[in-house]
């Protein structure tokens, strides 16, 4: 114990005087007992209450605050602790001499401290991963169920519109039908164009070898018409608009502009979801025909640096080909139903958003996640019936 | 520390403020004192710039002219150490607590503490939970997040945010609006409590005719570009139009009978 009169017991900062009397252990604080001083006025409460602990035990505590010059929470907070490790050694302190500014401070500060601490609920690792795994697993089978629950929605909202044709919204199918589809127009341009040269590079580059350089058309007509050109579009606008739905949507939600539609007696699905999906109906179709011929556009220059073969050349054999009017039908047919799902995804997603901006970026990456998901599952099940039907 | 305002200590001193937004100018020659340890209300009409005064002092919003010292520092002369020094040495609490959704109310309030000082993790929690504590939210409400709370809890969990730091200014941007008469005065009540057991200096906009009546020493009224000075009783008097509506009206006059 500081046993001497008078033991200065802060570093050389004078936080602390520790003096004995006749009755009691003195502890005068002072200076400055502030969040500057937190770091070095923690470890000095905590020396103190070790000593306590060798021979406080039924001994009375004076904690003298008259010399403080400045409290703030943090201080107010050490000397509750101090006071707290002392009394659980066994004193009796009693605090004496505050000013009446630190005596209200210190009263509201130990008041709160004194709340009870929250209950912490135990976990174990291995049984949290085990229902991290089993939640997910039921989360994607109901997100499958609403999704499915949400399209059943829609086409009750597009029967609706039907029989009402006034219902539809022409305005706002015109400006998503500007932004999914004119908007997206330079990147995928660009995309397609170097996806095409990229693909006449390398089969011209095989086709060579075996002297059949011609069928660098076939090659080219037929991956981008039938596939590529329709799977690509709808990957790049399922990333670009299928995600601005969601957040768009997502932010109305957050703002309540959906509850207030709502309340207002207006369908959000006919209002934010139905105009969007028939902008993308009309405008992936659009895009992808676009996407096509920028991308044979792409082949045909790569094909005439190459291998000398003229634009004319590139499109009579485009004609003369094993290509035929149904892959090129083929192809467009997949494109309205890939609009379907992006939309209603990249809406579902942005109706599911709850109250915090972290949940509209959340939703916002899980639209684009599952809507290029579907689109690819979708795209395997075409070529399986397409086969199927011997297209 | 004192609780009691001090006459010539002034923590805010505006001067000639002018703050404007394209070609509309919402404040021009401004003056505003604001002593140590008093509470002042800002009042005005719906889009005279009350928050935009707020924002000015805080330094979110660059005045067009005039100046700004808050606690002893021209804001616009600041570098960036030192605006970042005096910006812990103010706590502000938005409209809707502006918590940040991501995270626990105990992990807003632990975030300042854990960005500018060096503590210990176990004494910050001790101290987060102490605010939240004393600004009258229960335990549980710690580990949850801003969403799952109400809007008076919201705005309780912004004030212990931003009295993490212990500020010597507290700015408050319409604490009471959005809460039901006992939460409004019960909040009040509480910004008085903590502005005597804290000394704190606090900065008020509000809407509040009880407020202003409860708890605000002094009221500057933002009329025609320019702040009007005075207490409840002394602006009661004044002649303007605008004022007398507002605290003669009936909503004033209940104030009153209240206060």
């Amino acid at each position: 114990m500081a046993g001497s009169a008078g033991t200065d017991l802060g570093d050389g900062e004078n936080w602390m005087v520790s003096t004995h009397d006749e009755t009691a252990w003195v502890l005068a604080a002072c200076g400055h007992w502030d969040i500057e001083a937190a770091g070095p006025l923690g470890a000095l409460v905590e020396r103190l209450a070790g000593e306590a602990l060798g021979g406080t035990a039924g001994r009375r505590v004076r904690l003298d605050l008259s010399g403080l010059v400045a409290l703030d929470t943090v201080g107010a907070l050490l000397l509750f602790r101090l006071r707290r490790e002392l009394a659980e050694a066994g004193g009796s302190v009693a605090v004496v001499r505050a000013k009446p500014a630190h005596l209200a401070l210190l009263d509201a500060v130990w008041r709160a401290a004194e709340l009870p601490a929250p209950v912490r609920r135990r976990t174990s690792a291995v049984g949290d991963f085990l229902f991290r795994i089993g939640k997910g697993a039921s989360d994607i089978g109901h997100a499958a169920v609403e999704l499915i629950a949400f399209f059943g929605v829609i086409c009750v909202t597009l029967g609706r519109i039907v029989i009402q044709p006034r219902r539809i919204r022409g305005k706002a199918l015109i400006y998503h039908i500007e932004h999914t589809g004119l908007h997206a127009v330079p990147i995928l341009g660009l995309l397609l164009f170097l996806i095409g040269v990229v693909l006449a590079y390398q089969g011209a580059e095989q086709l060579r070898k075996v002297g059949a350089e011609i069928f660098v058309v076939n090659l080219l007509g037929l991956s981008v018409l039938r596939e590529i050109g329709p799977l690509v579009t709808a990957i790049i606008v399922a990333g670009r608009s299928g995600s601005a739905f969601t957040a768009q949507i997502g932010t109305m939600k957050v703002n309540q502009e959906v509850d207030a539609m709502l309340t207002l007696g207006l369908d959000p699905v006919e209002l934010l979801v139905v105009p969007r999906m028939l902008a993308l109906m009309v405008a992936l179709p659009l895009l992808t025909f676009f996407a096509n011929m920028v991308a044979l556009a792409g082949g045909s220059l790569m094909a005439y640096l190459l291998l000398d073969i003229s634009a004319g050349q590139f499109i009579a054999q485009l004609q003369v080909g094993p290509l035929d009017v149904y892959d090129v039908l083929v192809g467009m047919l997949k494109t309205p139903v890939f609009a379907v799902v992006i939309a209603m995804v990249g809406c579902h997603e942005g109706l599911q958003v709850t109250g915090s901006a972290e949940s509209v970026g959340s939703r916002t990456t899980q639209s684009v996640v599952e809507s290029i998901f579907l689109v690819i599952v979708l795209n395997a099940l075409f070529s399986i019936l397409f086969s199927f039907l011997r297209f | 520390m004192a609780a009691s305002p001090q006459q010539d200590d002034f923590v805010i001193r505006v001067r000639g403020l002018e703050t404007r937004f394209g070609e509309n100018s919402v404040h021009q020659n401004l003056d505003l004192d604001v002593r140590r340890g008093e509470v002042i209300g800002i009042v005005g009409a719906s889009g005279t710039g009350k928050s935009v005064l707020l924002k000015a002092v805080i330094g979110l919003i660059r005045p067009a002219a005039g100046s700004i010292v808050v606690l002893g520092h021209d804001t616009a002369r600041l570098g960036e150490r030192d605006r970042r020094a005096l910006q812990q040495r103010c706590g502000v609490l938005f409209q809707d607590g502006a918590l940040f959704s991501s995270m626990t109310v105990a992990e807003n309030v632990r975030l300042p503490l854990t960005e500018h000082t060096m503590l210990a993790p176990a004494l910050i929690d001790e101290i987060a939970r102490v605010k939240i504590g004393m600004v009258g939210l229960d335990a549980e409400a710690a580990p949850k997040f801003p969403a799952e709370l109400s809007g008076g809890m919201r705005k309780r969990a912004g004030l212990a945010r931003a009295l993490a730091l212990d500020p010597e200014i507290l700015f408050l941007d319409e604490p009471t609006a959005g809460l039901d008469p006992i939460a409004a005065t019960a909040f009040d009540q509480l910004i008085g409590d903590l502005r005597h057991g804290l000394g704190l200096t606090v900065f008020m906009v509000t809407h509040d005719l009880d407020s202003l009546a409860a708890i605000c020493d002094r009221i500057a009224v933002v009329i025609d570009k320019r702040i009007m000075m005075g207490t409840l009783d002394s602006l009661r008097a004044e002649s303007h139009p605008w004022l007398r509506s507002y605290f003669n009206g009936p909503r004033g006059r209940a104030a009153a009978v209240a206060g």
